[in-house]
């Protein structure tokens, strides 16, 4: 029972029973609106997760292969014709051939200089999104077409919400399979110390390569549905501070525990909507709750409760 | 032809030595704690606005200088004591977070009590600018210059010549053996974000009559510092002020050569040419890697 409990199988049956029953507390598309954002950010922070919290590799430049995915969507269906079904695909293929080709000599870095090399990737992204603006409209932005099949246009939050929600049910049960594979005891094992993994015969640059890749992709295909759900894009999606957001979703919800990411990203999307009220000082308070939280709760919120539910069942 | 390059190397050497002085801001926490500060480009913009602030409420420009410098003394001491030192023993990632977030914190009060528009400092001694081979250089520019000059010479002497100096060097050195020597490592962490903070403002303040000064400025400034720092080699002072003034030369250049365009653009492509080629950055110590 307990390690049903623990072990995740049961995270993801309660996951998709809230997420199936949570419209019935949604009073307007409004509340839709950041019932998507939610889960928007927390696909990201689920495969962002797998690359911080399993393998130990910090990466804030993630917002950027969320941007580029948005806007090579975006760019083939609205500027060339592309179907969408075809300029979705075209994204994920053009973030993971980027994000492979840099990964090697990214990964060959650690910690502080790990951190500086893909803040400057996510920046380079936004920077060429921002000039080449015949092609993306610049800082202004682009206005994106909806997502069209077989002449149905798939409009409405309704739709939307369930698509995403569906999205991030097979996220988390493909980050769970990816953790229990021997692909995932390597990943732990790089983590606890690359050497010794690589004495124990684990390929540890494969791993890491795979690990960025697969992280990569995970925000390319939220950022190129993101562009078509909103229809508007800016190069603000990819920038600094989204990346930012995204490495604290892991850290406030726990590194390396993949519901964790969920609720890490469920509490930073929603914190903005309750600061509104304090208007001109919210940025000062969303600093402070963010210094406020890492301090007193360095492990993050899941690990923490889930100490105290194993305690509670022993 | 010499008009222009002059004129690019004068922009240029302006532009690094502030990066410069924000990268030994870096490098001087960084070797107190190894602690990355990503608050530290909100130094230069406390020592910037609140100059302007100070000045406009009725303070002589010298007055308002020190006032502002004091301010961002104040708020390197306050994250230190307030964030830092709570947070322990906490691992890379948390402290990034940290750091950003008081950066935050910081933006948004500037933003909050001192607005969101642009301000003008006035140039220290006067816009004429100074014709040198068909060049010009404002004479704000040697203000900040010079500037660099001096507080690095003051550094230089303060780490060879005094208790708290060697102190600092000894906890970068070996922690755990200065501690056992009797060095309080939270004292050189404190005196280290109040260095930075005060070198960080005075870059701020100096530059300010060229490029202008708003609650925001802080962002784009402690990134380039960041790489100027990681540039020149974690931790080396020396590398700090080669990277920066290499940056802001190589900015200058592009912009001027190649198209001002892609400005921005010229410090995180370097920096990963960098990192690709010589891991260790350009001056930084060949490390291996102990298990």
């Amino acid at each position: 029972m307990r390690n049903w409990i623990l072990s995740g199988r049961a995270g993801l049956l309660l996951l998709a029973v809230v997420l199936a029953l949570a419209p019935l507390g949604f009073g307007n598309p409004y509340h839709y609106d950041i019932a998507i954002h939610v889960l928007i950010n927390a696909i990201v922070a689920v495969g962002l997760n797998l690359l911080v919290g399993y393998a130990g590799q910090v990466s804030l430049g993630h917002a950027g292969f969320f941007g580029l995915g948005a806007y090579v969507t975006g760019i083939l269906s609205a500027h060339y014709g592309w179907h969408t079904l075809l300029s979705i695909p075209m994204a994920l293929v053009v973030v993971a051939v980027l994000a492979f080709a840099v990964a090697r000599p990214i990964l060959r870095l650690s910690g502080h200089y790990l951190a500086m090399a893909t803040l400057g990737l996510g920046i380079l992204i936004t920077i060429v999104l921002r000039t080449e603006g015949w092609l993306t409209g610049g800082p202004d932005g682009m206005i994106v077409p909806p997502i069209e099949i077989l002449g149905w246009q798939l409009f409405g939050e309704a739709y939307w919400y369930a698509l995403m929600a569906a999205l991030l049910v097979l996220a988390v049960w493909l980050a769970l399979n990816l953790i229990d594979s021997p692909v995932g005891r390597a990943l732990r094992a790089v983590h606890g110390s690359d050497v010794a993994a690589q004495v124990a015969g684990v390929n540890t640059t494969r791993y890491k390569v795979l690990i960025f890749v697969v992280s990569a992709v995970f925000a390319a295909l939220t950022g190129a549905l993101t562009a078509h759900y909103s229809g508007f894009i800016t190069p603000d999606l990819g920038g600094f501070m989204r990346s930012i957001e995204f490495v604290t979703m892991v850290v406030l919800g726990g590194m390396a525990s993949t519901f964790g990411a969920i609720v890490g990203a469920l509490v930073l999307t929603l914190l903005p909507q309750l600061l509104t009220g304090f208007d001109e000082l919210e940025m000062v308070v969303f600093g402070a709750v963010l210094m406020a939280v890492i301090i007193f709760m360095p492990r993050g919120l899941v690990p923490s409760l889930r100490t105290l539910i194993g305690r509670f069942l022993r | 032809m010499l008009s222009d390059f002059l004129q690019f190397l004068f922009s240029g050497l302006t532009t690094g030595a502030t990066f410069a002085l924000v990268a030994l801001g870096f490098t001087i926490i960084y070797n107190a704690s190894h602690v990355i500060n990503f608050a530290q480009g909100e130094f230069l913009m406390i020592g910037g606005m609140g100059t302007v602030m100070f000045a406009a409420a009725g303070m002589p420009l010298l007055l308002a200088i020190a006032a502002a410098v004091a301010l961002a003394v104040i708020a390197g001491m306050a994250i230190e004591k307030f964030a830092i030192e709570r947070a322990g023993q906490a691992d890379t990632i948390p402290l990034i977070i940290i750091t950003i977030g008081a950066s935050l914190f910081l933006r948004g009060l500037a933003q909050y009590f001192w607005g969101k528009s642009y301000h003008a400092v006035p140039a220290f001694s006067g816009d004429e600018p100074i014709n040198i081979l068909g060049a010009t250089l404002l004479p704000q520019s040697l203000w900040v210059l010079g500037s660099m000059l001096i507080l690095v010479c003051l550094l230089a002497w303060f780490f060879e010549r005094t208790l708290s100096g060697k102190a600092m060097l000894a906890v970068a050195a070996n922690k755990d053996a200065a501690q056992m020597v009797g060095i309080s490592p939270r004292f050189v962490l404190l005196l280290a974000f109040a260095l930075s903070a005060a070198l960080g403002a005075i870059a701020g303040v100096m530059a300010a009559p060229i490029t202008l000064t708003s609650y925001d400025i802080g962002i784009m400034l402690g990134l380039k510092g960041f790489v100027a720092a990681v540039l020149g080699g974690l931790g080396s002072a020396f590398g700090a002020v080669a990277g920066g003034l290499l940056l802001g030369l190589m900015e200058a250049m592009t912009a001027g050569y190649v198209s001002s365009d892609y400005k921005d653009a010229v410090p995180f492509v370097l920096v990963l040419l960098v990192l690709f080629f010589m891991p260790g950055g350009l001056f930084g110590a060949k490390s291996t890697a102990r298990v």
